[in-house]
């Protein structure tokens, strides 16, 4: 490396920002790889559905499933608002 | 029994063809019998880079649907005796391509070849998964750069759920990592990303890294698979990564910029 190259490496490492980007998506993706298609749409309906009770927002409802070898659990996560 | 493998992307233009055409061609100058067949129908051009666009007679689609026999179909190579190339159809629709008649010519042709390439079309559709549904291995070929990179990630996890290994139950389909246009000068610079950066996201086993050269470009401008140059680069990485995927042990090269002069790093930007 050049002593030029020194001054220029620090603005314009996009490699490295390129590497970061690139590692929160594909984990993000490989999350939900292995979800059932459904998943959303039964996201959305459960919360069609308790908020006929209680007013909660999107992010209050939380839908995951684990696999294992002999069966599948759905895990419902639900945070009811404060009174 | 033929070993089927599949060269494959997600994102297109990263050099799919250049790599089916390459690894096909040194597997055949090996003396493996190998056949090439180009899954991109209403797109074909895998005839344009073997050099063989004006022999095209039949096609894969007219083998499917009975209207013409493997054989007539086979085109042989002019170059290297044991390789051959089944061309994809230019006019029909892609779901012409059907999982039964597939498997119907790959189990024709694996009982005369060694080894079969399929060159998959660009994206996650009906054609790329038939191109690698009966892939015993997968050669991921990706750029350095953003898109291509997270495209491969998606191709990899339909390989590991929509194959026929994978709905089988059987052992995975091997895959490894083809890294191709690499400038390890840009690299150097921070301009791009490193096959350290790319192996540590995509986390699957380096084939090769095949340098960003003007000969690839040149090569296909006259329908020569770049590795028969074998005095450039670009041909000699394709012939290391053939080898690897023979089993030889063959320590990577073209990965590190060309040492240059004082002069022209201080003022050229090294």
């Amino acid at each position: 490396m050049s002593f030029l190259d020194y001054f220029r490496s620090k603005k314009n490492n996009t490699a490295s920002v390129a590497k970061e980007r690139l590692q929160i998506i594909v984990a993000h993706e490989r999350g939900q790889r292995d979800m059932p298609d459904y998943l959303p749409q039964l996201q959305q309906e459960l919360l069609d559905v308790i908020r006929k009770y209680v007013q909660i927002s999107d992010d209050m409802v939380q839908v995951d499933v684990d696999r294992n070898e002999s069966c599948s659990v759905l895990e419902l996560n639900v945070t009811l608002p404060e009174k | 029994m033929a070993r089927i493998i599949v060269v494959t992307s997600g994102k297109g233009g990263v050099g799919k063809t250049t790599t089916s055409a390459s690894i096909s061609t040194g597997l055949a100058k090996r003396g493996h019998k190998t056949v090439v067949i180009d899954f991109d129908v209403g797109l074909r051009n895998l005839d344009l880079i073997m050099n063989c666009e004006r022999r095209v007679v039949y096609d894969f689609v007219n083998v499917i649907q009975g209207e013409a026999s493997l054989n007539q179909a086979l085109i042989k190579d002019k170059r290297v005796e044991t390789l051959y190339i089944l061309p994809a159809s230019q006019t029909r629709e892609k779901e012409a391509l059907t999982r039964e008649g597939v498997e119907k010519v790959i189990n024709e042709l694996s009982q005369t070849f060694d080894y079969i390439v399929c060159d998959s079309p660009a994206g996650i559709e009906h054609g790329a998964q038939m191109a690698l549904y009966y892939a015993d291995e997968a050669i991921v070929v990706t750029n350095p750069e953003v898109s291509s990179v997270r495209d491969s990630d998606r191709i990899l996890g339909i390989l590991q759920s929509k194959s026929r290994r994978a709905e089988m139950g059987q052992d995975p389909v091997k895959e490894h990592l083809l890294l191709t246009r690499y400038n390890p000068d840009r690299v150097d610079r921070g301009e791009m990303l490193s096959v350290k950066d790319v192996e540590e996201i995509l986390a699957i086993p380096l084939l090769g890294v095949i340098p960003e050269s003007q000969v690839v470009l040149n090569a296909s401008n006259q329908g020569l698979p770049v590795i028969l140059e074998e005095n450039s680069d670009a041909g000699q990485a394709y012939d290391d990564a053939v080898a690897r995927l023979l089993g030889e042990d063959r320590e990577h090269r073209f990965m590190t910029a060309q040492k240059k002069g004082f002069f022209s790093r201080m003022f050229k930007g090294g």
